[in-house]
């Protein structure tokens, strides 16, 4: 199968700005866009950078936009992309974030936001003798969470962080759902308070656009909508759209009651 | 001029455990590792890790299905260790937070795996490595230690036979500078990709092996290369253990469970070794289809599928176009583990003061001829602490030596010269491709000494064609032109190390079958290899077994 892969090029060290390099492919039947990427950089053209691993969707390393759209490079096969022999294929950084250079991105702004949600279990009291006793079904729902390889899919194509820098972003949120739906975990307080204000939770408008990207099934968006829930149920509700939540239920109970 | 106490060179499972020892010994730590830490080759362990937790279950039990599975060849003493401190290690993650499956009781869920007396492996789903790996990386945000992202080390800087640090290059910016250390640990993981397929990811190339090597370090029982049963036809893409855990048939072209000929007891559920071999026998002669046998999962029903193997059923639709609730999937025998590696003892040390080794890269030895599946994880967590614990230990009573900033010149010339070869110079992606498929088709599953010959000879070969290799690109910011090459020059030396223990070893033992000499052969061969690097290639040794409970007795499954 012949293809042409267009790919996005920005190298900081040449005084040229970023431009886009086609790459003319023969691939096997079965090919990844990652596979396609490795073959350019081994026999066409080594100054292409990019990184990736596993090629397994495990490793989160190889994130890019594919056609336009946030995907792993090695889920993405190009026969799912190409109706012709010779179509183009065009692949480029994931968005929100700086590049470094050509498809490597810089993802420090996307770890710093991890990094906001304090992500590490802060258990309280004395530790059991033993393990922590918890029910499979809450370890199986956090296992979904966890599921989440932190490859930047979402946060690239977050529709609100390309208007506000400043929100925390489905990635990270969806990590510190992943702590306040643990029972282990005792900092919840702490966490929904952060959550609740300025950046966080609410300011998701929930377009589903997270949902739609992750490659993992983690669905963020859900998670965003969780931490809401628990956030009204513990009391953080000083918060306009917390209020407006509250209010409309009011208005639903009302109304379904007068049905009645 | 950075300069720590302790310095961990590889940021996986090992690694991180390491550093979090180091960490909470109160010792200034710091990781380096060519990936963020999260895209380690840990990520990708799926089944489980192994520790004697259930009632009925002992460490002791533990221990001999390990030094059984090693084929006698993995010291007792560092068994006894990995097995009696795993249940504390395994309580400890979870403590961390690793949401491990669990039991109607709450207590972790344990499942079957391959080798084991008794279902002793814990897992979360089928993500077990990642799950781990991530929580260990939460707590290391929370012990806010020092971490030297995509940053890449180049060399070891030894002084008066003593370990300082290392020379390492900052990925994104081409600089090149030395990164003092009282002690150095080096966790940098497998060298899956001398070989083609694996089932290692890309960036396993032996790198941090290598440098120990290169330095003198002694590699041991480079020869056992372990063949998982299950990995997919075209991308090598590893299918969990857990699968045959859970229930899962092996079948060949005629539809039979041929496990049953070659292990009555386990079946599917024999040593990975054993397994392999018997997938091998029944491919070559003409029971296996397309080059592979079938894996049938069917009977285990969509609920437990989707539920306990949701991400392998996701690899064979994506990979192999395989609904594995529907139809049995095609599998092969693909390199996934190197049970040698850097010698240490039970405590993580080299032959060298001031470098510590743990994990795949290092050979303690507690996998011996073969790993068990379950414990490799294991030994990351076990020999990963004790290694950041001794390697602090040992900073603490170093004295401080300032090394001078020259001692990065080796290195620059040396990227100088890659850069200033003749532009007809040979190409890494060739020379890689051809190192895998020489090791894959000689020092495979099954060897004989005019195929180890034949890769010792293709080794030396593609040597010469490195020496040749040109890097055209020659810019500083992310040359992953440049690190190719260089980890290319890692992977040839350990290849070079494996064919000559492997063409040296005259008996079949563990992953290390023989044709020519198709028996075990304890008079001559109950002994290590130890390979040291010199400039003509590998000189092996040997050194002894550590046999203080077990004595050796025919494998049977």
């Amino acid at each position: 199968m012949r293809i042409n892969l267009k790919v996005s090029r920005y190298d900081p060290q040449s005084d040229g700005d970023a431009h886009y390099q086609t790459y003319s492919l023969d691939l096997p039947h079965d090919a990844t866009v990652l596979d396609a990427l490795i073959q350019a950089h081994g026999y066409i053209d080594g100054s292409l950078a990019l990184r990736y691993s596993c090629r397994s969707a495990v490793c989160g390393s190889c994130a890019m936009r594919i056609d336009g759209q946030a995907r792993l490079g090695c889920k993405t096969k190009v026969v799912d992309l190409v109706h012709q022999e010779g179509q183009e294929v065009l692949v480029e950084p994931i968005g929100n974030m700086p590049t470094i250079k050509d498809l490597v991105a810089d993802m420090e702004s996307f770890w710093g936001k991890v990094r906001q949600v304090q992500p590490w279990l802060h258990p309280a009291g004395p530790e059991p003798e033993r393990e922590y006793l918890v029910p499979h079904a809450t370890m199986l729902d956090l296992a979904g969470a966890m599921n989440c390889i932190m490859c930047g899919a979402c946060v690239s194509d977050c529709t609100v962080l390309e208007v506000d820098p400043d929100f925390v972003a489905p990635a990270a949120l969806a990590k510190a759902y992943r702590f306040v739906g643990d029972p282990r975990d005792q900092a919840d307080g702490d966490r929904l308070r952060a959550l609740t204000e300025y950046g966080g939770v609410w300011d998701c408008t929930r377009c589903n656009m997270c949902v739609e990207v992750c490659q993992k099934g983690v669905a963020p968006m859900d998670r965003i909508l969780a931490l809401r829930r628990k956030a009204i149920e513990d009391g953080f509700q000083d918060h306009i759209a917390a209020r407006h939540v509250i209010e409309f239920e009011e208005q639903q109970r009302k109304a379904s009651w007068m049905g009645v | 001029m950075p300069a720590h106490d302790v310095l961990v060179i590889g940021a996986g499972l090992a690694g991180m455990r390491a550093a979090l020892e180091a960490a909470r010994a109160g010792v200034d730590v710091a990781m380096l590792s060519k990936v963020q830490p999260l895209r380690s080759h840990s990520a990708a362990a799926q089944g489980g890790i192994n520790a004697a937790l259930g009632e009925d279950d002992s460490w002791e039990t533990h221990a001999f299905d390990t030094a059984k599975g090693s084929d006698y060849l993995g010291d007792q003493d560092a068994i006894e260790i990995l097995c009696k401190e795993a249940p504390a290690d395994i309580i400890e993650l979870e403590r961390m937070g690793t949401v491990f499956s669990r039991r109607e009781d709450g207590r972790i869920a344990q499942r079957p795996f391959g080798g084991a007396g008794f279902p002793r492996t814990c897992y979360v789903a089928d993500i077990t490595g990642q799950a781990i790996l991530h929580v260990v990386w939460e707590q290391l945000i929370g012990a806010d230690v020092r971490s030297y992202e995509e940053w890449f080390a180049l060399s070891l800087i030894v002084d008066d036979g003593v370990c300082r640090g290392a020379v390492a290059l900052n990925m994104r910016t081409g600089d090149v500078m030395p990164i003092q250390a009282k002690t150095t640990v080096m966790a940098t993981g497998g060298l899956g990709r001398v070989y083609h397929p694996t089932t290692n990811g890309f960036i396993c190339t032996g790198d941090g092996t290598s440098l120990a090597y290169r330095i003198g370090v002694p590699l041991m029982d480079m020869e056992f290369v372990q063949f998982h049963p299950t990995s997919l036809k075209e991308s090598g893409v590893l299918i969990t253990e857990g699968a045959r855990g859970e229930g899962a048939y092996l079948l060949n072209s005629l539809g039979e469970r041929f496990m049953s000929k070659y292990a009555p007891e386990k079946i599917e559920l024999a040593s990975r070794d054993v397994v392999s071999r018997a997938e091998q026998t029944e491919i070559d002669e003409g029971r296996g289809v397309d080059g592979c046998v079938l894996l049938d999962l069917r009977h285990l029903g969509a609920a437990r599928i989707k539920e306990r193997l949701p991400q392998i059923r996701e690899l064979a639709l994506d990979l192999a176009n395989t609904d594995v609730i529907e139809e049995p999937l095609q599998v092969r025998p693909g390199m996934h583990y190197q049970m040698g590696g850097i010698k240490t003892d039970i405590e993580g040390a080299t032959t060298i003061r001031g470098l510590y080794a743990a994990g795949e890269c290092a050979c303690v030895s507690v996998h011996g001829a073969n790993r068990l599946g379950g414990n490799s994880l294991l030994e990351t967590v076990v020999f990963g602490r004790r290694a950041g614990a001794a390697a602090s230990q040992y900073a603490r009573e170093a004295s401080n030596v300032t090394v001078p900033e020259t001692v990065v010149q080796r290195d620059l010339d040396q990227i100088q010269e890659l850069f200033s070869r003749s532009d007809q110079g040979e190409n890494a992606a060739a020379i890689r491709r051809e190192l895998g498929e020489t090791m894959r088709s000689n020092v495979g599953i099954f060897r004989t000494g005019e195929q180890l010959q034949s890769a010792c000879d293709t080794i030396g070969e593609l040597k010469k064609r490195y020496a040749r290799l040109k890097v055209r690109h020659t810019g500083e910011v992310f040359n992953t032109e440049l690190l190719s090459a260089i980890e290319l020059g890692f992977s040839l030396d350990l290849a070079e190390a494996m064919a000559a223990s492997a063409l040296a070893r005259e008996e079949s033992r563990g992953a290390h079958t023989r044709r020519d000499f198709p028996e075990r052969d304890d008079a001559n061969w109950l002994k290590h290899t130890v390979a040291y690097w010199t400039p003509d290639g590998p000189q092996l040794e040997y050194a002894p077994v550590n046999i203080i409970r077990w004595q050796p007795e025919r494998r049977v499954y």
